[in-house]
């Protein structure tokens, strides 16, 4: 196992090196520049707009350029905003907590809803129930989250009015009252993005246990005199979540990625919306980092899928 | 004619016969801005007074938080690093200019204590030397004293090319002496009838030496007060999350009395121009969103949830279609749109006419800017006293069909009109832009009618509006038939506006395509105007050079002015912004307050 590991880790390193040269190549030949706004503003000399592009090396070879971010990268130093002149690393550490609770709680809704409705669709195959709850996950996941960010910013904040739909990062107050107006401007966000994800899992959690549930070894735990519950907790659910588990861990680096669409709606400062904000203005020592953390974890949580596979079914054996 | 009426009246203003007030209206009605009419008594010798404030209330504070809606989030705090207008408003809310513009293009007091005039020694003669009196017992947020060191260290920061400041423009070409601790004088290499520009204005706020003297030059971007600035502005820092929230809270040393009203100030980035208006005007979560490019049918639209409304700003953004006239697909030296080249089909002054002819203005207003737009016939739409009253617009299919007509150029078999073998098709580009688009079908739709075959190209705007060398949809390059966007006007004045399209800013491969007469128009009567405005020191004859300079551009064509654009923002119902169409929207946020009813 420890052997696996250390191979893994050992052919994640030239793959991350591999990544981060096709991105920064990538973003070395698209158009624009950190620049651009300048070019419009009559006060700004163009001599300026020159010196800053040598300043930050952006007229330097592109070769040269990637050897400097490498050795940099290496060495903790994550770089300088071009636009905000920040310190990379702090802007995207002040992005995290965000993303952490807005799309981590949109994902652990999305399992609360999808376990149980998939399981229990699962066990009545094709019922009423299963019937509907196929036609809502089918609804679920067609409906872009553009769409129902909208219609829910329609009904709950200008229709009723119940719900704020500008996120902000400092609210005011303490203890119940703070939690209280945290939550209630999350829950729009984190349903939307919540019962999208819930869409896509609840057809894949039901037809895992469908594969598992009309297996001989269920029946006999039914023969054997198992309550409903037992059988499908103890029995059906161990080996139906393996494939979910990975799946679910495959997920994760996603949760970093942030979920863009709905940022952009309801004005979540996340990860996700850094990223495209620094894209539209070129700024590439930001887009860089965030690629490459999120590179480095998709390759980081492919490796925990994997070995987590292999643990949870001895019948896998890791080579 | 208009010397020496305006030369009467100016006396009369100065003698006491005519009211100061109805001279400012009579200028209006001749067609100048409010900036212009008061620098026109400046220099005429008409000692110049603060217009009166509109605010109301008689103490700080009180006024709870004041939530303000930017969609493009600030990313410095910095004034002379800021890449556009969205870093200057956030960075004004901490840091203040000597003075600003107010609505009417008045100039409003800040730091300085009087406005410079000839009378009171402030302006000299000559012009070449301002003398600002700065306001005494101002302090920054820190408790230090705000002196002028502070000014002059400004110049040298911004004037150094190391420090790579986006301010040098205004910086390195005067000088700024220190004649004693309240009072620093700015001397001008050349008579500058325009004086009011270092020092004034949100892009021109003033950063204290005490915390940036060790940081001048190349080590300028290490600054840690570029990210948490000390200012002598009315409200004091809190925190600041780069393109997300600056958050400030009341100074309670402000310089001005009973200011400001409200507690703590929190701008928001993100997002879009749509939301938030909805933000503002139906779930009035916030109380302010800036630049609301929105059409104006979604705006009554929302309006009737009655918790906010749009308001207005006149300046002087014209969005305007400019010709090319260098032909964009003949290759010379390796560069397109070269200054060797002519143009094919624009070479026929009946050609630019006719075009000129076919912008529906009236249509463009009604269906996509409403309320947000002015048809005009002038490039130069502000200040008023800059405005031509020489020009008119005409939109008739028939017309231009007539002129093409005569000059000879008959519709082939397709339709489309054609001269020796020319054919008259047209590359038309904008930056992706929903009231841009609209315009651009607009257009073309009475262009076909007439016979001129129209074909649509819109560039993202972080591409059409970069300086990338390399890349050939820039607006610089102009690759195209004909391309409309705008310029916005910075400051109350034509000067930088009406210096780019003389001759010696031709854009060529050789400047990289940095010199900013994009039309590349050569035009040796233009650049004798510009360069006398430029040095007249008499503001009647200056206007008056300025206006012919503005004719000659229209009947050249070398741009057909499609709106005279106002500054769109969105208020809640009980808040009394002051917004000015010259100025940043923070420019004058000392002066905002709520009151009880909307």
């Amino acid at each position: 196992m420890s052997q696996y590991i250390l191979r893994r880790l050992l052919i994640a390193v030239p793959s991350l090196l591999g990544i981060s040269l096709v991105l920064f190549v990538v973003l070395a030949l698209a158009p624009g520049d950190p620049f651009s706004e300048l070019a419009t503003n009559p006060n700004v000399p163009p001599e300026v707009g020159a010196a800053l592009r040598a300043k930050f090396g952006l007229d330097d070879p592109i070769y040269l350029r990637y050897v400097h971010w490498l050795s940099a990268m290496v060495q903790g130093d994550w770089g300088f905003s071009f636009v905000s002149r920040m310190n990379v690393g702090a802007l995207i550490l002040q992005r995290v907590p965000v993303t952490l609770y807005v799309i981590g709680s949109a994902q652990l809704l999305a399992l609360v809803i999808a376990i149980p409705i998939g399981v229990y669709a699962a066990m009545r195959p094709y019922s009423l129930f299963d019937q509907v709850a196929n036609t809502l996950a089918f609804i679920g996941f067609s409906l872009p989250t553009f769409f129902t960010g909208l219609l829910f910013i329609l009904v709950f904040s200008v229709k009723l009015d119940w719900l704020p739909f500008v996120y902000t990062t400092d609210i005011k107050g303490t203890g119940i009252a703070w939690l209280g107006e945290q939550i209630r401007q999350a829950i729009m966000p984190v349903m939307v993005l919540g019962l999208f994800q819930a869409a896509s899992m609840t057809r894949f959690v039901r037809s895992a246990v469908l594969d598992v549930i009309r297996l001989d070894y269920v029946t006999t735990a039914r023969a054997k005199g198992l309550g409903q519950a037992t059988v499908i907790v103890k029995h059906v659910l161990r080996n139906a979540m393996i494939p979910v588990v990975t799946l679910i861990a495959l997920q994760i680096p996603a949760v970093f990625g942030g979920a863009i669409v709905t940022e952009q709606i309801f004005r979540i400062p996340g990860i996700g919306s850094l990223l495209i904000s620094s894209i539209l203005a070129n700024d590439t020592p930001v887009v860089m980092a965030v690629t490459f953390v999120f590179a480095g974890l998709v390759v980081l949580f492919n490796l925990i899928a994997d070995v987590l596979y292999g643990w949870l079914d001895p019948r896998i054996s890791l080579r | 004619m208009l010397d020496t009426e305006l030369r009467t009246m100016i006396d009369g203003v100065k003698d006491g016969r005519m009211d100061r007030r109805a001279f400012v209206q009579r200028m209006i009605g001749l067609g100048l801005t409010a900036p212009m009419a008061t620098q026109l008594l400046a220099i005429g010798g008409v000692a110049m007074a603060e217009t009166p404030s509109p605010y109301k209330p008689t103490k700080r504070g009180g006024g709870g938080p004041l939530k303000l809606l930017w969609w493009q989030g600030p990313t410095l705090l910095n004034p002379h690093f800021a890449t556009g207008t969205k870093d200057q408003d956030g960075s004004r809310l901490f840091y203040e200019p000597l003075a600003c513009w107010d609505p009417d293009g008045n100039m409003k007091l800040v730091l300085a204590a009087e406005i410079p005039s000839l009378q009171n020694g402030g302006l000299s003669a000559d012009g070449k030397s301002v003398t600002w009196k700065l306001k005494p017992g101002v302090k920054w947020h820190d408790g230090k004293p705000f002196t002028a060191d502070d000014v002059v260290f400004n110049w040298e920061y911004a004037s150094d090319p190391a420090t790579s400041a986006l301010t040098i423009a205004t910086y390195r070409d005067i000088t700024v002496e220190k004649v004693d601790d309240l009072t620093v004088r700015i001397l001008f290499k050349n008579p500058t009838p325009f004086w009011a520009d270092a020092f004034v204005g949100a892009p021109n706020a003033i950063i204290p030496k005490h915390l940036f003297a060790d940081y001048k030059g190349a080590k300028s971007r290490e600054a840690p007060n570029n990210l948490s600035p000390i200012g002598t502005g009315p409200y004091k820092f809190i925190e600041f999350k780069p393109g997300d929230l600056v958050r400030g809270e009341l100074n309670p040393d402000y310089h001005m009395p009973n200011r400001p009203y409200f507690d703590t100030v929190e701008m928001k980035g993100g997002g879009d121009a749509v939301s938030a208006a909805r933000a503002v005007i139906q779930t009035g979560e916030y109380d302010f969103g800036y630049n609301i490019q929105v059409e104006d049918d979604v705006l009554l639209r929302l309006e009737k949830g009655g918790k906010g409304k749009a308001i207005y700003a006149v300046g002087g953004d014209t969005e305007f279609i400019a010709l090319n006239f260098t032909d964009p697909n003949t290759e010379v030296d390796g560069e397109r749109s070269s200054i060797k080249t002519k143009h094919p089909l624009f070479s026929d002054p009946a050609v630019r006419k006719a075009l000129s002819l076919l912008v529906d203005r009236e249509a463009v207003k009604k269906v996509i800017y409403g309320r947000a737009g002015r048809t005009t016939a002038n490039f130069l739409n502000g200040p008023e006293k800059f405005v031509s009253k020489n020009t008119t617009w005409e939109f008739s299919i028939e017309k231009a069909s007539k002129i093409l007509d005569d000059a000879g150029w008959k519709p082939g078999a397709d339709g489309i009109r054609e001269k020796d073998g020319k054919k008259l098709k047209l590359l038309y580009q904008t930056s992706i832009n929903g009231p841009r688009q609209k315009t651009q079908a607009i257009v073309k739709q009475a262009c076909q009618k007439a016979g001129i075959d129209v074909e649509l190209k819109s560039v993202v705007a972080s591409v059409f509006f970069s300086s990338d060398v390399g890349n050939p949809d820039t607006y610089a390059k102009f690759y195209a038939d004909i391309e409309m966007f705008q310029i916005p006007m910075t400051q109350p004045d034509p000067t930088q506006h009406m210096r780019r399209f003389i001759s010696a800013n031709v854009t060529t491969k050789e400047n990289k395509w940095q010199g900013q007469n994009f039309p590349r128009y050569v035009n040796k009567e233009y650049d004798a105007l510009v360069a006398a405005a430029e040095s007249e020191v008499d503001p009647v004859k200056r206007a008056s050079l300025y206006i012919k300079a503005n004719d000659l551009l229209i009947q050249d064509t070398v741009f057909i002015p499609v709106q005279h654009r106002l500054k769109v923002e969105a208020a809640a119902n009980t808040l009394r912004p002051v917004v000015s169409g010259w100025a940043n929207e923070t420019d004058n946020l000392f002066d905002w307050y709520r009151e009880a009813t909307g």
